[in-house]
């Protein structure tokens, strides 16, 4: 299972000073706009060290979530607290542990990447003005910027205004990064740097929350997911275990269609497709355990040449969660 | 529901690194007014707009080389040039007053806040964070030291201009006494500030209304409006019982400093007046500010 590879490291979060419990959590989060409710009951629980995947239609407030944790939007109701601290009340102390991109990045278009960063470093009041130039051309560096620095921002392409944005985050080492949609407009070399670049964050004990359409990209790289749709967080949780609650379902290669299918069928699975042609037969696991499921079909005669208990990937979980119409990835 | 419990059995569980707490810089505010203050002078268009500036004493200096005019015709002090430099000075302060300082002032308070809000840079200050109070105060300071520049910029060239063509000699006030060149230069000093202070309460105006939209135009042109829509005012005849207390009626005031006897009862008054339209503006950016929903 490829999210079982992509979290297999993560940090203990019980040691060091910072209080324990989750990067990110709210309680009842609710924003209306005019009669139109965007964000509705929302309760969010990020853990330290989590690549938390925030997926969701365009629209079903992602976006305003984001904003409300960011101290951007003001709930209507509801609790937020980030790195363990109220917001936005702790906003002073909170956000510079926090890197951000949202809603895309944006920058004075007649100054140079290298002079945004500048003017974004000069903002931040707990950045060691010594140490500036260092950092800045570290998190160009680390972004592949390097050789653009100078270069006025309004001749950026889309995938070098997304770098810059990511690098403004790093600006600083964070202990919590929100990305909305970063790999937008990226090619597929700069998806697959972002990728990696969230991994290595994660490794160095960053908690990443990235918001994506990509649900591929996602599956890759995430630890946890929520899934949202119309204001609603529907589910959330370790990658894992969300995609466990998707129906299962076995599928054995065997010539002996008919003995298969009938084993199937009286230890009680349901959904049982027989498929003569392919030699295949398939049927939701439900309860069942495989390795009971294997034997029945064995003692009863049956040759097998193959056995595989399917889950559904996330792209499926989601549309099956959320509906179709949506621009997944194909 | 804890992260050690959501965690599954494969995972392999590092120590956790930790994170220096941030702590505040000293003279990290003053950092910040000095990165908005590049951000304000390496925009080709402040520059621009500071050098149409210069240009209104350059030309009326040399046009009053060319031709001397008649006392009596022109704006105020145009006649008093051609015997003494330093009147181009106020010459020129009332020329740019009833419209290019304003327009300056428009623009440049009017993109402060709005003009950040339009192109998503707002968002981004508010989230590294510059908190919303701090952000209000280095924009004010930004706004008032690029009026003072603009008001300077006419003053200075002003000044060089008048010098270089006619002159800097004793200085005969409106009254008909004639005091030292230098005292002539410190009342020019007092016109100056007097200026800066009267422009404040218009830029004042123009930040506040820079916080009601991200439409920095919209903001700019509203600014603009609003000093015109009070010289409109002020040339009712019918309304002058509300005249005294307008944003723009007391901005010529500064002739007073050019009496023998000046009347700093009333220049104070009168500044108090400018103050207090500034201190009411930013209140209200404050409120507005403060409060508002960042949605661009």
């Amino acid at each position: 299972m490829t999210a079982g590879t992509a979290g297999a490291l993560t940090r203990d979060s019980g040691r060091s000073g910072h209080p324990a419990g989750p990067a990110v959590r709210t309680a009842g989060l609710t924003r209306r706009f005019g009669d139109q409710i965007a964000v509705d009951d929302v309760d969010l629980v990020v853990p330290r060290g989590a690549v938390y995947g925030f997926l969701g239609p365009n629209g079903s407030g992602k976006t305003t979530t984001i904003r409300m944790l960011l101290g951007l939007l003001a709930a209507d109701s509801g609790e937020i607290d980030l790195l363990g601290e109220p917001m936005p009340a702790s906003l002073g102390s909170v956000l510079p542990r926090v890197g951000a991109l949202i809603e895309g990045p944006a920058f004075h278009l007649y100054l140079s990447g290298w002079d945004n960063l500048r003017r974004l470093d000069a903002s931040d009041r707990t950045a060691d003005p010594a140490t500036s130039r260092e950092r800045i051309g570290t998190a160009l560096a680390r972004v592949g910027l390097t050789a653009a620095a100078s270069k006025r921002y309004r001749q950026y392409s889309l995938g070098m205004k997304q770098r810059l944005g990511l690098a403004a985050a790093l600006l600083q080492p964070r202990e919590l990064l929100v990305l909305d949609e970063p790999t937008n407009g990226l090619d597929p070399q700069g998806t697959r740097e972002v990728r990696n670049l969230v991994r290595e964050l994660a490794f160095d004990g960053t908690t990443v929350l990235v918001s994506s359409h990509l649900l591929a990209e996602i599956e890759q790289v995430a630890t946890h997911v929520g899934i949202m749709a119309a204001g609603r967080l529907l589910r959330q949780g370790p990658l894992t275990e969300v995609l466990a609650d998707g129906a299962a379902v076995v599928r054995i290669s065997t010539p002996d269609v008919t003995l298969a299918s009938g084993a199937l069928a009286r230890s009680g699975l349901t959904g049982v497709v027989a498929d003569r042609e392919a030699a295949v037969v398939t049927a939701r696991l439900g309860e069942h355990l495989p390795e009971d499921v294997l034997r029945e079909v064995v003692t009863d005669g049956a040759r097998v040449r193959g056995f595989a208990v399917e889950r559904p990937h996330l792209e499926e979980l989601f549309v099956a969660l959320t509906g179709e119409g949506f621009d997944v990835l194909r | 529901m804890s992260s050690a419990e959501m965690s599954t059995a494969e995972v392999t569980v590092l120590p956790r690194p930790s994170f220096a707490p941030p702590r505040t810089q000293r003279g990290a505010f003053w950092r910040l007014y000095r990165s908005e203050m590049r951000l304000l002078l390496r925009r080709r268009r402040n520059i621009a707009l500071l050098a149409v500036l210069a240009i209104v004493p350059l030309l009326i200096g040399v046009a009053v080389k060319i031709s001397t005019p008649r006392n009596g015709e022109g704006p105020a002090f145009l006649g008093q040039i051609t015997g003494n430099g330093l009147f181009l000075v106020f010459t020129a302060l009332t020329v740019a007053l009833p419209l290019f300082l304003p327009l300056v002032i428009g623009v440049v308070a009017g993109d402060s806040i709005a003009g950040e809000a339009g192109n998503g840079t707002l968002r981004y200050l508010l989230t590294v964070p510059v908190t919303r109070t701090r952000l209000l105060a280095v924009k004010t300071l930004g706004v008032a030291s690029f009026t003072a520049l603009a008001v300077l910029t006419v003053a200075l060239v002003g000044l060089v201009v008048g010098g270089v063509l006619f002159g800097l000699h004793a200085f005969t006030l409106l009254s008909g006494d004639t005091v030292s060149a230098a005292s002539g230069l410190v009342r020019a000093v007092f016109v100056a500030a007097y200026v800066v202070i009267a422009l404040f309460a218009l830029a004042a105006g123009g930040l506040f209304i820079s916080t009601l939209t991200e439409n920095a135009i919209a903001a700019m042109a509203t600014t603009i409006g609003l000093a015109v829509f009070s010289a409109l005012l002020d040339a009712v005849p019918q309304l002058d019982r509300i005249h005294g207390a307008l944003l723009t009626d007391h901005w010529l005031g500064f002739g007073e400093l050019l009496r023998s006897n000046v009347d700093a009862a009333a220049l104070i008054r009168w500044s108090l007046l400018h103050l207090g339209y500034a201190a009411v503006f930013l209140s209200l950016a404050w409120a507005r500010l403060s409060t508002k929903d960042i949605t661009s």
